[in-house]
């Protein structure tokens, strides 16, 4: 039963994202446990590939100063719509998604990135 | 009380060199003149806005920092609005800000010398005894 989900997964993997499962997360706990190895977007039903635990992008790379004027930083987390990407798709922490947040509006404020849409 | 803030104004792009010269100019007399400090003037160029903005869709950016009170930031808000160039206009506290980064890159510092410390009480009691 175990193996059954197991060789669903791996199939989920390769083909409809093979990017991801390059990574050792996804051939690590095959086999060994069940299909949640305890990670952290396990969903009952639905996709059943293992999803890669996401970091914040400002803790990983030491980030502290999140500026209005650093327009190339800001596009990462503004979405093609002009909306701010929310935490769980980001794996952005709070206080530097809090941040994130402020400086983004600052940066629409003086027209470096738009309130709606890419212009 | 004195406070840092950054002020950058977008002018419009047609605006000739001499013309943005004596803007600045005048902001910059008039920082001195109620008591405060220019830190430094940035001319960012001419940039693409990221939407259109009095039907402009290019501006040039100055960053202004400056230090100063409340009341400096106040009168300097009112000349930017009253100055026809001038399309639009932010300002940030930043005093706060660069005091946390300070703090930040301390504790860095002092955890990037931390580590040789514990390493050198082991190293160090050896060569204790020969320096003693």
């Amino acid at each position: 039963m175990a193996e059954e989900t197991n060789t669903a997964v791996a199939t989920a993997n390769g083909g409809a994202e093979p990017s991801r499962s390059e990574t050792p997360r996804a051939e690590g706990p095959r086999g060994v446990r069940g299909p949640r190895p305890g990670g952290p977007g396990g969903r009952e039903g639905g996709r059943k590939y293992f999803r890669r635990k996401k970091v914040c992008k400002f803790c990983v790379e030491k980030i502290e100063s999140i500026n209005y004027k650093d327009v190339r930083l800001l596009a990462q987390f503004v979405a093609e719509s002009g909306k701010i990407v929310p935490r769980r798709l980001t794996g952005v922490c709070t206080p530097h998604q809090r941040r994130l947040s402020t400086a983004i509006k600052q940066a629409r404020n003086i027209a470096l990135l738009p309130f709606a849409g890419r212009a | 009380m004195n406070r840092t803030y950054e002020l950058m104004f977008i002018v419009r792009p047609d605006m000739s060199e001499e013309d943005l010269d004596k803007l600045i100019s005048t902001l910059e007399g008039q920082v001195t003149t109620t008591g405060g400090t220019v830190k430094s003037v940035e001319r960012m160029g001419k940039r693409r806005l990221a939407y259109t903005v009095r039907r402009f869709a290019d501006g040039m950016y100055i960053l202004l920092t400056v230090e100063g009170s409340g009341a400096l930031v106040h009168e300097l808000e009112r000349r930017l609005r009253v100055t026809e160039p001038v399309i639009k206009f932010l300002t940030v506290r930043v005093d706060h800000e660069q005091k946390r980064l300070d703090k930040i890159k301390q504790i860095r510092e002092a955890r990037r010398k931390a580590p040789p410390a514990p390493a050198t009480p082991e190293a160090g009691s050896e060569p204790a005894p020969a320096t003693a």
